[in-house]
């Protein structure tokens, strides 16, 4: 390698590696014309499952890997979304595309709550806060008349299909492309992040938060930012698939199954890496569902079963994810090893 | 100018009386040295005027601004840089990407942070390994490497803890001569250090603590013939 | 409301602080040691409830009297734990650790939903039944022995860590490892021994709760969260700090639960932890 500094500055910033942007072309293009291909329905569910799944992850990875804060109760975030579009449109018949808007506005000003107070506490007592936090999100919204207590919000289906409504009963083609232009656009927008100056101050804080203190970078301000943009990124998808499966319950959207399978899914896939939440997903909801189709009944726990196993796992022989198998894992600059 | 003044600052954890009523004042440009035995209270003195501990006693002058009970980044903001005792590399990342955390800053192009901190990594003839992982470089590349995140910042007054700590012999006239060139830049440095030779060498005031008081201040010749300071360092001088 | 009524609470939850205190101090053990939270002691709790119902429904045993092959089961499973996932990310990062014992804290819940359906199950007429009734009082026989045996296993684990060669080869383990192994002190085996004793603890209440609860696959999650709080609240690595906490702890569940409303139980433990973390982090008698 050159040492001159000259050769240094006239080096990319980022290293941009044309295998990787002509795969990440193909796929999109893949996935724009995949409908018009096979629209099989099964097919279409298993990709907006994966879409979706893929955002949640994203959303788990900006606060835990992109700024190592461990939130073991993510799902809160899309129990909220979820509710407050539901909410608005029977209550009030907005449309769901302006209580998408309200619902991430909603997450967003609840994290900034949440997140100043218990930011401040470290790995552990913020993992335990976040477990209580998720539990007690469930338990309130169990018993608040306003949104339907225990049985929730269930959403009137209209006549066909409505983009007005966000139903769409005649398949799922339009939930396919719903879906997948938001999974593009949170991407895209994490892939920014992860370049801005945001996100280099973010991992400063992540891997040693004393340091990046005396680099002028105010630790708790980048927590919260983190902690923000996650919720902000977990609405959305939340009031989507309340649109999708039109049942809203304390049950389903406050599971804590959500807020395990985000974890696991960039855990598996490559923590800290915009990358790993999609590889982790492409791996882990097509088995998924089909153990749903083979298992019946007693697929979830058979589900829940093999992912503790493959964390434990995870955790024991490659924490960083199988990105980091990949020749190509260090996707945004080559560094030498 | 005094770009610092200390008045009077104690602190004490639980019975240890860390830093008992300590004054002192910096001018600006020169390098202060910091000396006294292990537990003397010098990190703990850092660590005050960078606000990661807040004084129980005592005021903190920067610029003559009081900086009491100000965060840590504020004060680094304000131009005060400093190392760690017990380095801090961020481990997972690259030389580079660590100093250009310290550019950020003050930059917030990220090309013009790359070519900033570029240079920094330059001044401390690490050019070669600017790709390569925090953690595989030595004790010495790693010293370099806090001293360029730090200087990243384009601080005023630099705070170093221990540079020549833990580093093989040969390492420490390059580090040396890397703090005199940093003098000629204009910073201030104030700098902890064990090896007397060293400290009588680069330091233009020198200040000696002892059990958390400070026992001396003066130039170089006036604390090497100090009783007090040659009581305190008896049987425990660094031979060169 | 009549002072019977919070007198009633007051005693309902100082039995059941007793319960917390126990299974809190099995967790302050295992991170005063490693400086891990296994987030799967809920689960663990779990199992020796189901270790107590099925040598109940197998086997007829009561189980007063399985008591001490439950602690057997359950400290072997410790062992294994450590020897099987611990051992290989003590040296890990927080989030790895976090990970793994969350890992299988999920494992061990659906293992047994799977195992054995999420059905309710409970020991019918177990040798502890019945009330006890002083003055207006009315004491759950179970309840009362469930807890007294507790507070007992408590101090003898107090004597144990404080008072016996073994106990203070921990104790110094847990303070500093590297002076411990120059002394001679194995530090994996006590590792080990801490997660058996951890987990011991755990298996006394397990199976003195068997008398008088419900047993199902989910519940050693509440349990769990509790116990967080309790360590939290008493100070990590603090045994005698489990005591107090989990006695606070039973008692703000109980009189909140009557005062105000009992399905919000939980939100007034959870405020209990804000206000410890944020204002006290160390805890009442804490390390760290």
């Amino acid at each position: 390698m050159n040492s001159s500094l000259e050769t240094a500055k006239l080096e990319p910033v980022w290293n941009t590696n044309k295998k990787v942007v002509f795969s990440v072309v193909g796929l999109l293009i893949g996935l724009l014309l995949f409908p018009l291909v096979d629209p099989n329905t099964f097919y279409l569910h298993l990709m907006i499952m994966i879409f979706m799944h893929a955002v949640m992850a994203q959303s788990w990875n900006v606060i835990a890997g992109f700024s190592g804060q461990i939130s073991l109760g993510h799902g809160a975030f899309f129990g909220i979304g979820a509710y407050t579009s539901s909410f608005f449109f029977v209550e009030y018949e907005l449309t769901p595309w302006i209580g998408i808007l309200i619902g991430i506005l909603f997450s967003g000003i609840i994290a900034a709550f949440i997140g100043a107070v218990v930011l401040r506490l470290s790995g552990h007592y913020f993992a335990i806060a976040t477990l209580l936090i998720a539990i007690s999100f469930q338990v309130v919204f169990q018993r608040w008349e306003l949104v339907g207590a225990a049985s929730g919000i269930w959403i009137p289906l209209t006549e066909g299909s409505s983009w007005i409504k966000l139903q769409f009963h005649d398949g799922k083609t339009e939930y396919y492309y719903i879906f997948l232009i938001l999974f593009v656009f949170i991407y895209f927008l994490t892939w920014m992040l992860s370049r801005s100056k945001i996100g280099f101050r973010l991992r400063a804080v992540r891997d040693d938060p004393q340091a990046a203190s005396s680099l002028g970078i105010n630790v708790s301000k980048y927590k919260i930012i983190a902690y923000v943009i996650s919720a902000i990124i977990m609405a959305p998808i939340g009031s989507l698939f309340a649109q999708y499966i039109l049942i809203i319950d304390p049950d389903r959207m406050f599971n804590i199954e959500i807020s395990i399978i985000v974890l696991l899914i960039t855990v598996l896939g490559g923590i800290g890496n915009v990358w790993g939440p999609l590889l982790g997903t492409a791996i882990l909801i097509p088995i998924s569902e089909y153990s749903r189709i083979y298992f019946g009944g007693t697929g979830g726990a058979v589900d829940l079963m093999i992912y503790g196993v493959i964390l434990m796992l995870i955790c024991i022989f490659r924490p960083a994810g199988l990105i980091s198998l990949l020749p190509l894992h260090i996707l945004e600059r080559e560094k030498q090893r | 100018m005094n770009i610092l003044s200390v008045k009077n600052i104690s602190k004490s954890f639980g019975g240890i009386h860390a830093n008992s009523d300590i004054s002192f004042d910096v001018p600006q440009g020169t390098i202060l040295g910091v000396i006294g035995p292990n537990g003397a209270g010098k990190s703990t003195l850092f660590d005050l005027i960078t606000g990661y501990t807040k004084p129980d006693q005592g005021e903190v002058y920067y610029k003559e601004k009081n900086i009491f009970g100000l965060r840590p980044d504020i004060i680094s903001n304000l131009g005060v840089g400093r190392t760690f005792q017990k380095l801090k590399p961020f481990a997972d990342q690259t030389l580079l990407e660590n100093v250009m955390i310290g550019s950020f800053a003050k930059e917030s192009n990220i090309t013009k942070a790359r070519n900033a901190a570029l240079e920094i990594i330059e001044f401390v003839d690490l050019i070669e390994k600017r790709h390569h992982f925090a953690r595989e470089l030595s004790t010495g590349q790693r010293k370099r490497l806090e001293l360029a995140r730090a200087m990243a910042t384009k601080p005023d007054l630099l705070l170093m803890d221990e540079v020549t700590g833990g580093v093989d012999q040969k390492t420490i006239p390059g580090l040396v001569e890397l703090v005199k060139k940093l003098k000629k830049t204009g910073v201030t440095i104030i700098t902890i250090e064990h090896n007397i030779n060293i400290i009588m060498d680069i330091s233009d005031n020198i200040l000696a603590l002892d059990q958390g008081k400070k026992i001396a201040y003066g130039i170089p010749k006036e604390i090497q013939n100090n009783k007090q300071v040659i009581d305190a360092y008896l049987g425990t001088v660094d031979a060169a | 409301m009549t002072s019977e009524i919070i007198l009633q609470a007051v005693i309902s939850g100082l039995l059941m602080g007793l319960i917390y205190a126990l299974i809190a101090a099995g967790l302050s053990l295992i991170f005063g040691l490693m400086e891990i939270v296994n987030f799967a002691h809920g689960e663990h709790l779990m199992l020796s409830m189901f270790s107590s119902f099925w040598l109940w429904t197998l086997l007829g045993l009561d189980p007063i009297f399985s008591i001490p092959i439950t602690i057997a089961i359950l400290a072997v499973s410790g062992i294994l734990t450590h020897y099987f996932l611990i051992r290989y990310i003590l040296k890990a990062k927080m989030l790895v650790q976090i990970c793994a014992t969350f890992g299988l804290s999920i494992f061990i819940r659906s293992f047994a939903q799977f195992l054995w359906t999420p059905d309710f199950r409970n020991v019918k007429d177990p040798i502890l039944s019945g009330r006890i009734e002083i003055g207006n009082i009315f004491i759950g026989q179970p309840q009362l022995y469930a807890s007294l045996i507790c507070l007992v296993a408590f101090f003898l684990l107090y004597l144990f860590v404080n008072k016996t060669e073994t106990g203070l080869a921990l104790q110094a383990t847990a303070q500093d490892r590297q002076a411990a192994e120059i002394l001679g002190i194995p530090s994996d085996k006590m590792f080990a021994l801490g997660w058996a004793i951890g987990l011991g603890c755990v298996a006394v209440a397990g199976v003195m709760l068997s008398n008088y609860f419900f047993i199902f696959p989910d519940v050693g999650v509440n349990f769990a969260l509790f116990a967080f709080v309790a360590v939290a609240l008493g100070g990590f690595g603090s045994i005698i700090g489990c005591l107090y906490a989990g006695i606070i702890i039973g008692l703000v569940e109980s009189v909140g639960g009557l005062l105000i409303d009992p399905s919000f139980k939980l939100l007034y433990v959870f405020a209990i932890y804000l206000a410890v973390v944020i204002w006290k982090p160390q805890g009442m008698f804490g390390r760290y």
